[in-house]
């Protein structure tokens, strides 16, 4: 692993709330945390505590209430709506819980769907996508449709859909989630691969300590706070 | 991958609710043409009248005669080229269930006056020669399989008695447009009966028409004619052959206009059945429209998505519904030939067909896309699991 001393994400007093009729339900308060290059970390607490949400802050696909979220040396909450798309694009990897997988397109063609959005040749394409399913071993399955595969393996295919882009960073919201023990430790043992091989820096969101463990970092969150962490042995 | 694949794929995931819709849509597309198709049948007319053909009858109305002496002296104003006349016979062949138009015409000018009117040369001749000769359209003849040399009943209201009348040519329209179901005969042939049975009723006519030598004298020749005959006992109204055809229109215009408020309210049920469908198939794929955002698929993208799909599934509705428009309208045309002689799907009924396919596919996604657009990334995927 070739951590540096830099932190790649940012964030400092972070506050989000939802509101509830005529009620504010604060969700994160006074949120503060570095996630180094090539960190690991896993953030846990119960329903509603928070992760989650925090984790969609730091992907950019929610906005905070106030706060400083700094990834890559680019304020996020500065970006318009237009350039924070073109950011996630480029910058955010995204494994979810229920693999979300577009259900019509194959295997292939849903890794290949964020590249369209690069100015990659129709050939360059097909190379990157081809590669990333080789790296998470369904080379053979690259005509199947979601349907088509197992849990594990759809978890599989949203992982290279993730990592296609050579991402900055990777988010996974209870990527174990939804899977058997089998393959949950295979899903896990990609990932672990992925930031070990690959340098990538992972946050993700578990519920399943087993899941924590293969993490360098481990946050708790509870009603929102950040507790300090439990270091995970790498 | 290109949007027009996902965007295809995405249309057939509910195969039987895509299906049904453009049924829907081919259903709606055909009843549509088909009604403009009618409408234009109504002003078929109108549509085949000839600018360079004025027609002149009495002022009080269409029932009342106008003397055979005025010919000669209609003959005679500046800018006309040709006169001919003829009266409305009215006679029904087997019951009124068999209706035709029957006309009593001056044959030579009549035939020059209707260029449109072609005829082979040899039966043209043997009708000229004939007294009790008669002409047909092909439409009329084939439809009661009549063959030259035949002799053809028809039993006169406006001109009692049986009249036995010998088919001695068949014509043929120049164009799509011109009406093949007329039946025409000798105006002397009932002039001579008529001065024998009912004397007082003989030497007069029901209309003049009158070829002018260019459109742009129409006005001044009509206004020429009508002056002509002013303060005489039989007055006469002159127009163009198009205003003549429209007077009739101008009738049953009611009856046009709630065809064209019936085709359009066709169209706007399919809007709501096809939004209806769009938005249906939206609100199950926030979750997807979710996920493309995340992976920073802009609002343009999405929407591309919702458009296109609604657009393939009236456009194959539309395309259908156009392609199942000709051989409906031949049935329409040969079931209703007796009242509707041209019945043709015309270019522009085509064209009104495409663009409203594509306005029910645009205006049934607007909603939907709205929708998909503004929902929050964050929303859009708690939809999932």
């Amino acid at each position: 692993m070739d951590n540096t001393d830099s932190p790649i994400v940012r964030i400092k007093n972070l506050y989000k709330s939802y509101r509830r009729g005529s009620q504010d339900i604060p969700v994160l308060e006074d949120i503060t945390l570095d996630i180094r290059e090539g960190e690991f970390l896993a953030l846990m607490g119960p329903s509603g505590s928070g992760k989650s949400t925090l984790l969609n802050l730091i992907a950019g696909i929610d906005r905070a209430d106030s706060g400083s979220i700094r990834i890559g040396g680019i304020e996020i909450p500065s970006l318009s709506e237009t350039e924070l798309a073109q950011w996630r694009a480029n910058n955010v990897g995204f494994i979810f819980q229920f693999y979300n997988l577009i259900p019509v397109l194959t295997a292939f063609e849903n890794v290949e769907l964020p590249l369209t959005l690069t100015g990659l040749s129709r050939r360059e394409r097909h190379e990157h996508a081809t590669v990333a399913l080789k790296v998470v071993g369904l080379a053979d399955r690259m005509d199947h449709y979601p349907g088509q595969l197992s849990g594990g393996q759809q978890q599989r295919v949203a992982i290279a859909r993730a990592v296609v882009t050579d991402p900055t960073i990777l988010v996974a919201d209870e990527p174990t989630g939804d899977l058997d023990r089998v393959s949950a430790r295979e899903i896990l043992d990609l990932i672990g691969r992925l930031n070990a091989e690959s340098g990538k820096t992972i946050i993700m969101v578990t519920h399943d300590p087993r899941a924590a463990e293969r993490a360098h970092l481990i946050k708790h969150l509870d009603k929102g706070v950040l507790h300090e962490n439990n270091q995970a042995p790498l | 991958m290109r949007i027009i694949k996902l965007l295809f794929k995405n249309a057939f995931r509910h195969k039987l609710r895509t299906w049904l819709t453009i049924l829907g849509m081919t259903i709606a597309i055909l009843a549509f043409g088909l009604l403009r198709t009618l409408v234009s049948a109504w002003y078929a007319g109108v549509e085949a009248s000839s600018s360079t053909r004025l027609v002149t009858r009495n002022a009080i109305s269409l029932v009342f005669p106008l003397p055979i002496s005025y010919k000669d002296r209609i003959r005679q104003v500046e800018g006309v080229k040709l006169v001919s006349y003829g009266n409305w016979f009215g006679g029904i062949y087997i019951d009124e269930k068999h209706f035709f138009p029957n006309f009593a015409v001056e044959p030579k000018s009549y035939l020059e006056l209707y260029p449109e009117f072609v005829l082979e040369p040899k039966q043209e001749d043997a009708f000229l020669k004939d007294r009790k000769g008669a002409v047909a359209g092909r439409k009329l003849a084939e439809r009661y399989g009549w063959k030259i040399g035949d002799t053809i009943t028809l039993k006169g209201v406006i001109f009692p008695g049986n009249w036995d009348f010998v088919l001695r040519a068949i014509y043929t329209g120049k164009d799509k447009s011109t009406d093949e179901s007329q039946f025409f005969f000798h105006w002397n042939y009932l002039n001579e009966t008529l001065r024998k049975t009912i004397p007082r009723r003989a030497d007069q006519v029901g209309f003049f028409m009158i070829g002018i030598k260019h459109p742009g004298l129409a006005a001044e020749v009509s206004v020429a004619i009508d002056k002509l005959f002013k303060n005489s006992l039989a007055e006469t109204l002159t127009e163009t052959e198009k205003a003549f055809q429209l007077s009739f229109i101008s009738m049953t215009e009611a009856i046009v206009v709630a065809i064209q408020l019936v085709s359009f309210v066709v169209i706007i049920i399919i809007m709501a059945v096809v939004a209806n469908t769009m938005a249906m198939t939206t609100r199950e794929r926030l979750g997807e429209y979710a996920i493309l955002k995340a992976l920073g698929f802009g609002g343009w993208y999405i929407a591309g998505l919702i458009f296109g799909e609604s657009l393939v599934i009236t456009l194959i509705g539309g395309a259908i519904g156009i392609a199942a428009t000709f051989p409906a309208a031949k049935v329409f045309s040969t079931a209703l030939s007796a009242f509707f002689p041209v019945f043709n799907v015309a270019p522009e009924t085509i064209i009104m067909d495409i663009a409203a396919a594509l306005i029910v596919g645009v205006a049934a996604a607007v909603v939907p896309t709205s929708r998909a657009i503004s929902i929050r990334i964050a929303d859009g995927l708690r939809r999932i699991g």
